[in-house]
């Protein structure tokens, strides 16, 4: 029977006062329920759980008349509750939760892919420009010259994302930034000033000060700039690694996270180990793109002097650091063992628990609501080996854990599992470049050019389903083992979330296409001779100014 | 002993501030795209800024980060209720951001970025400007929570402030062009300086009359006595530096223009702190109670304190590098 009395609408949900039992409808997250009700009825609180049927939320400070959708829609929803009176079937259709997390991977992996590429390619740069001063060869000029044009486009594309991701923790997870903020915001905050300031201070002068500022200062600036790209990566890697591992921290009466001892939170236990596995992912992704321009235009013309000094450059790169890679990664994986067994668990689809040495399994199709892989093919005994270096060494599987805090493993396997083999595929290069080197082959082979080609991209693939791997494996939690990822988000209706959702995605797919398009219209022309930087396509500044300087300067350049 | 709270109350206000006034007049320029259709006319404008934008923006990342570091409270609760300005802006600043680039790697799609550089400008301009309407006319809180609606942000109030930080942006953008420009180009910035002043004043005024309205608090804050004697040089002083600005584009100056109105945003700003101190979030949350943990605050003291001089340092060697005016064509193939 509906109740009769008074209706509004709250943020978090609706109020209906009158008759004898009073609601509050609290569509909010709270604690790990969605979309929770509590009710008085004869003066005895009582909870319950969404229904389905209130998919479609009013929105906040409308009015509730008797001829609404919404107040059908509410009333049925309370005589459910009347008669069931006990807990209801969980929200099914869109969540909040599942909103936000999207929005975040979704921005998230389109801003990495840049950063990945600037890292690696600014140290690239100001190798080039290092060896252009220390040899005076042009090719080293125009080669600084043609991927500092690159460098601009994508180093635009990733200051507008990383813009978006300074706000995503506000406008989305807002109850996880008022509890982690005093420990992730400073460290963001260092990034920005020891970082990022530094990057846009001096790319200015990088892109278009040469002939202002005469080549040693102009090194100076592409220094700063690469330098800037390590230290943000040195912060966020940090903030990042402290809520996968954190440590040396306290709570306070508010519920925040506080720190301790601010080197334990900064050196927390995973932070080192990941820092390495990713820069020299970012150094290993610009090789490869470096690497497929070179043999690109090799493909066409094998005597072009620019693409066989960046084709070598990049071949060393693939040879020396993507086994350094692979053990960077055997070490980051043995310290997931340790802090986060349960990623480990779902990387290696480990659901049951094996006590004389748990197989390696290599493929298979896990099942998340079974609880096992199916079609699994393994090799005995092997994971065992890799992870405790001991063929019977017992190991724990999810079995162990209860359920809500298991990650999602069918993703966070596949991800791991395509990491890992772009991982032996950039080894496989490295040491088919190595071979053909001594052959002396290395400028002619065909079959090398076509696979570092076709390898172009496999960083930023890998360096995606990596970051994938880590964060999909910390879930269900924000701070790992302390703070879920439902206690995290802002108190949203899913509307908000879905329709921000679809002006990103838009937005992004339309800016970065065109970006990718413009990128790759760089590239596909080979280096010439005399080539210009950024400042190429811009007039001239120089006007009267420091004469002496862009005199000097252009006489070197020339 | 210092009052931490107070102190970083004043350096996110700083940061605020420069990206108010440094990316303001960038915003500015790009606002004032379409009025200036010539494809020369753009190129100088846009590489008037094409160094230091990049630096301009990085002061709201810190506005950002450092009020999550710093006040994180009032970031999880104004983030929430601002939540489709704040979208609205982030979504402009893409449009704006890579419109840099992308208009030199193309001709056919030139006009395309053209209007995404103007349309983005508008966007992020207007955003900010709502959202600190909406900021100032309160925000419902709830517990540690945003409380209100997904609409509460949008009121002819905080329209009104959007319009007039698009009058005061342009303002900088104008006469940020007669600093680095000329002939042309530099006559019509002038022209469009007057008409900006007037609206911005007009802005100004309105807005002046309207927050007192508000809330009863903001009257008393400025009208009621002792009060009045610290409050009432902020219009006395706005009346002046208008004058002086007035008699500097009338003898058409190249620096002075800029830096009065920078003046006037400075009056306008210190305004606004007035009526909202000590609230952080007004009316609901202050300074105190926002406040990360002394040790947390502690920390990032350090770094600023070495840091932002360095950055300021810097950032003045990059805009010394490129001073002076903007020629078109001069060696452009």
């Amino acid at each position: 029977m509906p109740p009769s009395g008074s209706y509004s609408v709250w943020s978090y949900g609706f109020v209906i006062v009158g008759g004898r039992t009073n609601f509050r409808i609290d569509l909010r997250n709270t604690s790990d329920k969605i979309g929770q009700i509590v009710y008085e009825s004869n003066g005895e609180r009582q909870c319950g759980q969404m229904d389905s049927l209130f998919k479609t939320l009013p929105n906040p400070g409308d009015q509730l008349t008797k001829t609404s959708r919404s107040f059908a829609r509410a009333l049925r929803m309370i005589e459910h509750v009347q008669t069931t009176h006990g807990r209801m079937q969980m929200f099914e259709g869109f969540d909040p939760v599942i909103l936000a997390r999207a929005q975040f991977a979704f921005t998230m992996s389109f801003h990495i892919i840049f950063p990945a590429f600037s890292i690696g390619l600014a140290s690239y740069l100001a190798v080039l420009e290092a060896l252009w001063l220390w040899t005076g060869r042009d090719v080293f000029l125009n080669l600084f010259n043609y991927w500092l044009k690159i460098f601009a486009v994508a180093f635009g594309m990733g200051v507008v994302s990383g813009i978006v991701m300074s706000y995503q923790f506000g406008t989305n997870w807002s109850a996880f930034s008022d509890k982690a903020g005093p420990i992730i915001g400073p460290l963001m905050a260092y990034e920005v000033l020891t970082a990022f300031f530094l990057e846009a201070g001096f790319l200015g002068v990088m892109l278009f000060g040469l002939n202002r500022v005469g080549p040693r200062l102009h090194f100076f600036a592409t220094l700063m700039v690469a330098i800037g790209t390590l230290f943000s990566a040195f912060w966020i890697l940090s903030a990042n690694s402290w809520m996968q591992t954190p440590t040396g921290y306290t709570i306070n009466a508010a519920g925040q996270f506080v720190a301790a001892d601010w080197w334990k939170v900064i050196f927390n236990p995973s932070f080192p180990y990941r820092l390495v596995h990713m820069v020299l992912a970012a150094y290993l992704t610009t090789a490869f793109v470096v690497g497929a321009v070179g043999a690109w235009h090799l493909l066409k013309d094998t005597r072009l002097p620019g693409p066989r000094v960046m084709f070598s450059m990049a071949m060393w790169m693939a040879t020396l650091v993507a086994p350094l890679q692979i053990l960077a990664g055997d070490q980051h994986g043995l310290n997931t063992l340790e802090h986060q067994p349960t990623k480990i668990m779902a990387m290696e689809g480990h659901f049951e628990s094996h006590p004389h040495g748990a197989p390696l399994i290599l493929f298979g199709l896990p099942s998340q609501a079974e609880g096992k892989v199916n079609y699994a093919i393994e090799i005995p005994k092997l994971g065992s080996l890799i992870l405790k270096h001991d063929l019977n060494a017992p190991m724990a599987g999810l079995d162990t854990v209860p359920r809500e805090n298991w990650p999602p493993v069918p993703v966070t396997f596949w991800s791991f599992r395509i990491m890992v083999g772009i991982g032996f595929l950039m080894l496989g290069l490295g040491l088919l470049s190595l071979y053909m080197r001594f052959r002396g082959k290395f400028y002619e082979s065909r079959l090398l050019h076509s696979f570092a080609l076709a390898m172009g991209p496999a960083g930023f693939i890998a360096v995606l389903a990596g970051w994938v791997t880590t964060e999909t494996g910390r879930q269900p939690f924000t701070v790992f083992g302390l703070l879920r990822t439902s206690d995290s988000v802002s108190p949203l209706a899913a509307p908000a979330v879905a329709s921000s959702l679809i002006a990103f995605a838009i937005v992004y797919f339309l800016v970065f296409a065109a970006g990718t398009i413009y990128l790759l219209r760089l590239m596909a022309v080979p280096p010439h001779h005399d080539e210009q930087g950024p400042a190429g396509n811009v007039p001239s500044r120089a006007a009267g100014i420091t004469p002496a300087v862009g005199a000097t300067a252009s006489g070197r350049t020339s | 002993m210092i009052d931490i709270a107070v102190v970083w109350a004043f350096i996110i206000a700083f940061a605020v501030f420069v990206y108010v006034v440094m990316d303001g007049f960038d915003l500015g320029l790009g606002m004032l795209f379409p009025l200036f259709p010539k494809k020369e006319d753009r190129d100088v404008m846009m590489n008037s800024v094409a160094p230091v934008w990049d630096g301009n923006e990085t002061w709201l990342v810190l506005g950002g980060g450092g009020l999550m570091a710093a006040f994180p409270l009032a970031y999880a609760v104004l983030m929430p209720a601002l939540y489709t300005p704040m979208i609205v802006m982030l979504l402009g600043l893409v449009f704006r951001g890579v419109a840099f680039e992308f208009r030199w790697r193309t001709t056919r799609e030139r006009n395309l970025w053209d209007i995404a550089f103007a349309g983005g400008s508008l966007m992020a301009t207007l955003a900010q400007g709502v959202a600190l309407g909406a900021i100032l006319q309160g925000i419902v809180v709830n517990g540690r929570h945003y409380g209100g609606g997904w609409w509460d942000w949008l009121t002819p109030f905080s329209v009104l402030t959007g319009l007039a930080l698009m009058a005061g942006y342009g303002l900088l953008g104008a006469t940020w062009l007669v600093l680095k420009t000329e002939g042309t180009l530099r006559d019509q910035a002038y022209r469009l300086s007057w008409w900006l002043l007037f609206a911005m004043l007009a802005a100004i005024g309105l807005v002046s009359i309207a927050t007192p309205f508000l809330d009863a608090e903001y009257a008393r804050r400025w009208f009621a006595w002792p009060n009045i004697i610290l409050t009432a040089p902020v219009p006395i002083a706005v009346a002046a530096i208008t004058a002086l600005l007035m008699r500097s584009l009338a003898a058409k100056q190249d620096y002075r223009p800029f830096f009065l109105s920078l003046a006037l945003f400075a009056l306008s700003y210190a305004g606004l702190g007035i009526s909202m101190w000590p609230y952080i979030v007004p009316r609901s949350i202050t300074i105190w109670q926002a406040a990360s943990p002394d040790n947390s605050l502690h920390f990032m003291s350090y770094g600023v304190a070495v840091l932002v001089p360095i950055i300021l340092g810097y950032t003045a060697w990059a805009y010394y590098v490129f001073r002076g005016k903007v020629r078109a064509g001069a060696g452009y193939h």
